[in-house]
């Protein structure tokens, strides 16, 4: 019998090969991660939600199916109960989704969106709800109304944002899998920070259909995970059309898990960004990077340097678009259709007050500054300096890329320009919050797929540093070649995954914890 | 481009329906004031002849069937709203008594 110390250290890609060979029940998977949750949540917070009765019962459903064999088990989804983690942007039939704010607080979505369902159908049991900077706004998950997620690395420090939830519970081990959405960079730039691999999609690529919108031209959900593999194993269950999005690309998806195990980067041209590294990049950051450069010379990749010099305005057409279009967004918050409603204090109740009122108390500083920043940028006299102006940097940072992806494969850089900092460090800086995405925007502004991975740790201070590749829109299937080609050069020279270095988190040392859960559950 | 000040902001609060106090307007108008100081080199960046991008990969006549489709009960609708009456969201009153 497998320990279940030893499940939860184990790939979803190995879990889901165990689960189909009977050498473990999904039931045992799932308890074994919930009894982690019940662990180690208290210090990492990466959950606003536990879905256990559910999860256990889909597992148990799981099985019964194998065990009764036949054709219903042989069309059992490879990843049928191998559990996940759901980011608490994404609404969910049977659990709160609060989007990380007081204005949805204890609000049921009365539909599942489309990813959903999508694990439901694959019969993935869903272990919960991830903790989040409200509405997605932030680079830290110090926004999120219900408390921060601290860094399983450093229990001090920022797990990043917005998907801070997602990227600590893989990283905690507390679940093999977890969904994020990635705006400007809230899938990579959490999963650089916390040593783990997470993946912005070509935009359209998965639906968006029940992430609740922060800015619709920019949204994306993706993948959250420990390995390269097991993102292309998500990619693929939750990826494809879907009629309910409007902006869901009708082609069909690429097998991205072949592209992951067939790994090759030779003959490949990969382009350096210039704008993407150096000045403003940590040392112990830029030597990592260097070193993933000479891994993929190693392997055979041709190492060019592309100049991508739009990029200098891709911040600031960033901090135009998305807050017009969060401000847009975020006006459905009425205190009339969903959550919080609270009444003004003294005058009359009329809707315009009631909406001042709910709005006032159920949004937090950084919702409130972006509403008003894109409130000002859409409006009359200043729409074209600000909203017009920052669509057209759209256009030439789409330029930028077309003309990087005629001389290179695929693109590399640093995921983001430092390690994880300190809680509290930059919260009352937002400028400084803000240039933590400076190398994740500007896949975002042109729609192109981005991957994070690990690249090791910085030397000034032993946390994880992330690598981001980028590729042409609809050619998410390189990031998994790449991505799978570095991370084996990679994990040969630590030997073994980054994320075994990461601190236990349990008071106990490893080898006391197996004593003790002598049998499994 | 003109610098951001506290009754610009007080008058974007309005618009935007969020109630703010005079510490939170004189805050905001400090922080927003740093934001758009260092995105006005957007308005610079590109010149007429570069035409905008509103969305990353745009389709185009994306249409579907025009047949029913899923639809919520009323129930359902009204079960995350604050306020109902009789099957219909309950709006506070849209005009003053005077």
């Amino acid at each position: 019998m497998t320990e279940n110390n030893e499940l939860i250290r184990l790939s979803a890609a190995v879990l889901a090969e165990k689960l189909a060979a009977r050498e473990v029940t999904a039931v045992e998977v799932v308890q074994a991660h919930l009894d982690r949750i019940a662990a180690v949540d208290g210090k990492v917070h990466a959950f606003l939600h536990v879905n256990a009765e559910e999860a256990l019962a889909v597992a148990a459903e799981v099985d019964a199916i194998r065990a009764a064999g036949g054709a219903a088990a042989e069309e059992l989804h490879v990843l049928a109960g191998v559990p996940i983690a759901v980011k608490d942007l994404i609404v969910t039939i049977g659990q709160p989704t609060t989007a990380g704010s007081k204005i949805l607080e204890g609000w049921h979505s009365p539909y599942d969106a489309t990813v959903v369902e999508r694990l439901r159908a694959a019969k993935m049991p869903i272990l919960g709800k991830t903790n989040l900077d409200e509405f997605a706004m932030g680079s830290s998950t110090e926004h999120s109304a219900y408390g921060p997620t601290r860094n399983p690395w450093d229990l001090d420090r920022i797990p990043g944002g917005s998907g801070g939830g997602s990227a600590a519970a893989v990283a905690a081990f507390e679940a093999p899998l977890a969904l994020g959405t990635d705006t400007g960079g809230s899938i990579r730039q959490p999963g650089a920070v916390t040593g783990t691999v997470g993946v912005k999609p070509t935009y359209g690529g998965v639906s968006r259909y029940g992430a609740i919108a922060m800015a619709s031209s920019l949204d994306q959900i993706g993948p959250v995970s420990r390995t390269v593999l097991d993102s292309a194993l998500l990619h693929q269950v939750i990826g494809g059309h879907d009629p309910r999005d409007s902006t869901s690309l009708p082609d069909p998806l690429e097998d991205l898990v072949a592209a992951a195990r067939t790994g090759n980067v030779e003959g490949m041209k990969i382009g350096i960004i210039k704008e993407l590294h150096g000045e403003g990049y940590q040392a112990g950051v830029e030597n990592r990077f260097n070193e993933s450069l000479d891994l993929l010379r190693s392997a055979g990749a041709e190492i060019i340097e592309v100049s991508c010099p739009n990029f200098k305005y891709a911040l600031g057409a960033y901090y135009l678009i998305m807050p017009s279009e969060a401000s847009s967004n975020l006006a459905k918050f009425d205190g009339v259709r969903y959550g919080l409603r609270v009444l003004p204090e003294e005058g009359p109740l009329t809707i315009e007050r009631v909406m001042g009122a709910t709005r006032a108390a159920g949004f937090g500083d950084e919702v409130k500054r972006r509403i008003i920043l894109g409130t000002y940028a859409l409006s009359a006299g200043y729409y074209d300096a600000y909203y017009g102006s920052a669509q057209k940097v759209r256009t030439l940072i789409q330029r930028d890329f077309e003309a990087a992806f005629a001389q290179a494969d695929v693109l590399i850089s640093p995921t983001a320009p430092t390690t994880a900092f300190k809680l509290g460090e930059k919260l009352n800086d937002p400028l400084a919050m803000y240039l933590n995405d400076v190398a994740t925007i500007p896949a975002n502004m042109a729609g192109v797929p981005g991957l994070s991975l690990p690249g090791g740790l910085a030397d000034e201070d032993g946390l994880p540093v992330g690598i981001q590749l980028l590729a042409p829109a609809r050619q998410d299937a390189r990031l998994y070649r790449v991505g799978a080609v570095l991370e084996s050069l990679l994990e040969a020279q630590w030997g073994g995954p980054l994320l075994e270095k990461a601190p236990s988190l349990t008071s106990a040392s490893l080898t006391d914890t197996l004593a003790s859960h002598g049998g499994s559950h | 481009m003109a610098a951001i000040n506290r009754d610009d902001v007080a008058h974007l609060a309005r618009l935007a329906h969020i109630e703010m106090s005079a510490e939170e307007l004189d805050r905001m108008a400090g922080e927003l004031a740093v934001i758009v100081e260092s995105v006005k080199s957007v308005s610079e960046a590109a010149g007429d002849d570069v035409p905008a991008t509103s969305h990353p990969i745009p389709l185009t006549n994306v249409f579907r069937e025009d047949v029913v489709g899923h639809t919520f009960t009323a129930e359902q609708s009204l079960s995350g709203a604050p306020d109902g009456y009789e099957g219909r969201f309950k709006v506070p009153a849209i005009l003053d008594e005077d």
